[in-house]
């Protein structure tokens, strides 16, 4: 077996941590590590990412093709109406645009694309090649916007240029420029911004019948089944809430400091976290709509009676296994932790790829002693801590997927690319379901690391 | 003759690309190379983003190491992020070869890899240093095919030097096939009593066991000793009717003298019996028997499965090559294949199609280059396939023309188990004839209000 000491390089060790071994000072933000064979992806991805469901808008990619086709339609975000952001379109660039700039394709790709379609807005994503060639992007959008008649937004989002943080701030940038174009006048008073829901599976759908519920006007989903008018006049919603990683939060950071919106953050993510983002809003607006708070009870209470029960069923079988997860945005660990606790399980590793010095902080602060927490990490890393830890599922994304059943340990898919709706109440139910029939499979006892350590307890067993 | 029509004269814009970028081909053929390691020269989004669409299709860890080249790099050069990441990959993964593949970005910038390999040697000499093998994959300049070829020749090129001493074995440059049929050509091999090197050889390292621990890199994979001992093979065969004029088997030819025989990848039963009967020549063995009976068992089937198929119309589209060996297939067992269609351009796919068709093929396919998914879209009413050939990227269109979707090639994104497709010799023959047939008597049951047991 490897030591950890050739799993783990001596530059990576500061971005490692273990909860209640010292104070928690975990390097961060950092650039990857040539050769490490990073799970982070790029710029690109981040504003991807975060534009990609705008359904109602072009997204062209202004790269060679690559960028492009490894993007097309990867995410599980639905969209109520128009499908536009499923498709996928790229300047592919070529020699010859390489060397004499690309900037006339790009007109010509938008001149041709935008009478084809009909988008209500053009995103246009630099990749790493447009930022080397120099094309000036900013002045070809705003060409094409006057010749269009539609915003042409720039992303400035070359790969290079950060990790998938960046991506995020530049999506926001772009989609900031959109902000304050719409009409106003029948939003109400008590009335929200989803910021930060993708709506993977129908996620925000589920979301949104909960705030009809309450009372509540929801004006724009940012970006989960999104619409370019509706993200024109969100600015006149009386409040912002910004879900998990943060990938939005600089655009309510944007709203907050120009039309002088509040934002808060909120997880839709297992019980706890779902009940206390409701009761935040319904807290915030009980002044304007007294009636709000007990409705939201009533819709709390209504949804966890039919849920603990079916729940109670999973924990039986679920209680004390061990859990790792790598996700992208830390703030979607903190929900995480305490959704397995719901179903009795101990969480003994925790990672990921865009965490802050504060959200590991608080990660420290909600895990058990010697859980590990993780920046950045690889996946000889990942399976060093799988193995160390004995786990029994883990919980990531496509790359960590084989990963994780190569060492004969359940998982479940919780990133972008999910088609299964976890997130509100009925979304913890199908979290638990998942998990479940994972864990419980039969296959597991046939797998040689865990077939093997059967049988040795087996010798011991009948040597005594 | 097959017809070519320029694919967009006032080409500007790429909708739903049918084609992949160069370095992804590069890093699954570096992937078949016993105990090496794929390196992206690049920022770190490429090696991800390859990963997660690799890792899709095979369902098997892929690790590829990147330079992770930021702002700074991207402006003063990627060398010194190059050798560190070399030395880290060493570190951790014990790499018998580290096969580095440039990106747009270090292509743009000027990069000199050989140099920095220079440098690098230089440096580092006195460590016990992997092979290293580079390959210039800008992605501007060609599709994934063309890392796949490119990767293969700097493997026959920068590690096969000298004349070996004759092995007596074939070379066999399998172009991009699934692990299933790699191990279905080893097989062939093996009954000729032939030995084979095959380069690359994924069949191991893209579809592994379960194991009792994590291996950091899987085993399989062609060994570089055998690579280095290809000058001294019988023969080499290369398969692709659409392969760049350079490759590692006309490098082993021009250099060493080996024969080269070129020839299509073998699908169908005429591609097929052209294998066969250079297996035969070079080995001077008789077609085993087994095969005999694969052969006449896929003749049969053939026969028993005609009426089904004939006449329906296919859209085939994916990389030039294996759409050159499935039009030879479709066109023998008289489907009509009214578009043929591949992501890149000048590799000669019109010739080769017209060349494995004539004489057979009914109806001309219509050959397209350069085309994405809108531009074949764009033609089906006209089309009006009853059948779409190639990978999952074309579920859409068949869901949207309610015509079935027979799923070959890469990325199998939407089935399980796109490693284990068989399409090569007369066995892969057979079990694309039977999905083909099947798809076709599916598509006539579900479209009947009548629920017909027995058709
Ligand atoms: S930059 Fe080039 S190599 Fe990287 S993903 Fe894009 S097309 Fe592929
Ligand atoms: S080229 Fe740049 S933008 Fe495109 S995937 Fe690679 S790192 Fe990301």
């Amino acid at each position: 077996m490897s030591t950890i000491s050739s799993t783990l390089l001596e530059e990576r060790k500061d971005q490692i941590h273990r909860t209640g071994e010292g104070a928690i000072d975990i390097a961060c933000n950092r650039e990857s590590l040539a050769g490490a064979v990073s799970q982070r992806a790029c710029v690109f991805c981040g504003s991807r990412v975060v534009l990609y469901p705008i359904a109602d808008a072009l997204h062209l990619v202004h790269g060679p093709i690559g960028c492009a086709v490894y993007t097309w339609d990867i995410r599980g975000s639905l969209s109520s109406g128009p499908e536009l952001h499923r498709l996928s379109f790229s300047t592919d660039l070529q020699e010859t645009d390489v060397i004499f700039g690309g900037e006339k394709k790009l007109e010509a790709a938008l001149d041709e694309l935008i009478d084809r379609h009909s988008p209500k807005a053009a995103f246009v994503y630099s990749t790493c090649i447009v930022g080397l060639i120099g094309d000036d992007l900013e002045a070809v959008c705003r060409k094409m916007a006057e010749k269009k008649g539609i915003p042409v937004l720039p992303v400035m989002s070359e790969g290079f240029k950060g990790n998938k943080r960046a991506g995020y701030l530049a999506a926001c940038n772009a989609m900031f420029r959109l902000v304050g174009t719409g009409d106003t006048t029948d939003i109400s008073p008590v009335s929200i911004n989803i910021f930060g829901d993708f709506n993977l599976a129908g996620e925000i759908w589920i979301i949104r019948e909960y705030f009809e519920r309450m009372g509540v006007q929801v004006v724009a989903n940012v970006t989960g089944d999104g619409r370019v008018a509706d993200i024109g006049r969100c600015h006149s919603a009386a409040l912002n809430l910004v879900q998990c990683s943060g990938a939005t939060q600089d655009l309510a950071k944007m709203l907050e400091e120009k039309y002088g919106t509040p934002f808060k953050r909120v997880s839709y993510l297992g019980i706890e976290d779902m009940a206390e983002s409701l009761y935040k809003v319904a807290d915030f607006f009980k002044d304007r709509d007294p009636g709000i708070v007990e409705r939201t009870q009533t819709l709390v209470r209504d949804e966890l009676s039919r849920l603990m029960p079916e729940l109670a069923r999973y924990r039986r079988d679920l209680e004390g296994k061990k859990v790792a997860m790598y996700v992208g945005g830390s703030f979607k660990a903190f929900s995480l932790v305490k959704a397995f606790r719901h179903l009795g399980m101990k969480v003994v590793m925790v990672g990921s790829q865009t965490g802050t010095s504060e959200d590991y902080a608080e990660l420290a602060e909600i895990t058990d002693p010697g859980t590990v927490i993780i920046d950045d990490a690889n996946p000889l890393e990942l399976s060093h801590f799988i193995k160390e830890k004995d786990v029994d599922v883990f919980v990531g994304g496509v790359k960590e997927r084989p990963i994780a059943f190569k060492l004969g340990v359940g998982f479940c898919d919780h990133n972008h690319e999910r088609k299964e709706a976890l997130e509100g109440f009925s979304g913890m139910l199908n979290f638990a379901r998942e998990i479940h029939s994972s864990v419980m499979s039969p296959v597991w006892r046939f797998v040689p690391r865990r077939a093997g350590r059967a049988e040795a307890v087996r010798k011991e067993a009948v040597n005594e | 003759m097959s017809k070519v029509k320029a694919a967009r004269p006032n080409f500007v814009s790429t909708t739903n690309a049918c084609k992949l970028c160069t370095p992804l081909g590069a890093s699954l053929a570096f992937r078949g190379v016993e105990g090496a390691i794929p390196f992206l020269h690049g920022s770190q989004g490429c090696a991800t983003y390859m990963r997660r669409y690799i890792i899709s299709h095979f369902r098997e860890p892929v690790d590829i190491a990147s330079s992770a080249l930021g702002e700074k790099n991207a402006i003063y050069g990627g060398g010194p992020n190059l050798k560190k990441g070399i030395l880290n990959v060493m570190k951790k993964y014990e790499p018998q070869l580290i096969g580095v593949a440039t990106t747009c970005l270090t292509e743009t910038i000027g990069d000199d890899v050989p140099m920095y390999f220079n440098e690098f040697y230089k440096e580092f000499g006195d460590l016990d240093l992997p092979e290293l093998v580079r390959v210039s994959t800008p992605s501007y300049n060609g599709t994934h095919t063309d890392g796949w070829h490119g990767a293969v020749r700097s493997l026959v090129e920068q590690l096969c030097l000298e004349k070996a001493a004759p092995t007596g074995r074939v070379n066999i440059l399998p172009n991009m096939v699934s692990c299933e049929d790699v191990r279905h050509l080893r097989d062939i091999c093996d009954h000729f009593g032939i030995g084979a090197t095959i380069l690359p050889d994924i069949s191991e390292t893209l579809d592994g066991p379960a194991l009792e621990d994590y291996v950091k890199i899987p085993e399989g994979g062609t060994p570089i000793r055998d690579i280095k001992a290809m000058s001294g093979a019988e023969a080499t065969i290369e398969f692709g009717r659409c392969l760049p004029a350079r490759t590692g088997g006309s490098s082993l030819e021009e250099r060493f003298g080996v024969p080269n025989h070129r020839l299509g990848l073998p699908m169908g039963l005429r591609e097929s019996d052209r294998f066969f009967e250079a297996l035969e020549d070079i080995s001077g063995t008789p077609l085993p028997r087994r095969y005999e009976l694969e052969r006449g068992r896929l003749v049969d089937a053939y026969v028993d499965g005609h009426k089904y198929v004939f006449g329906k119309r296919a859209v085939v589209y994916g990389e030039e090559d294996l759409v050159v060996g499935l039009c030879a297939f479709l066109s023998e067992i008289g489907v009509d294949v009214v578009l043929a269609g591949t992501g890149s351009r000048g590799k000669g796919l019109e010739e080769a199609v017209a060349r494995v068709t004539d004489g057979v093929a009914r109806v001309a396919p219509e050959v397209r280059e350069g085309v994405d998914f809108h531009d074949i879209a764009a033609e089906a009413g006209e089309l009006a396939p009853d059948l779409l050939v190639g990978h999952s990227k074309g579920y859409r269109y068949a869901k949207e023309w309610g015509v079935p979707l027979v799923r070959v090639g890469f990325p199998i994104h939407d089935r399980f188990g796109g490693q284990r497709i068989r399409t090569v010799g007369y066995g892969g023959a057979q079990a694309l004839f039977d999905r083909v047939v099947n798809a076709v008597i599916g598509k006539k049951q579900s479209d009947s209000s009548i629920g017909y047991g027995y058709i």
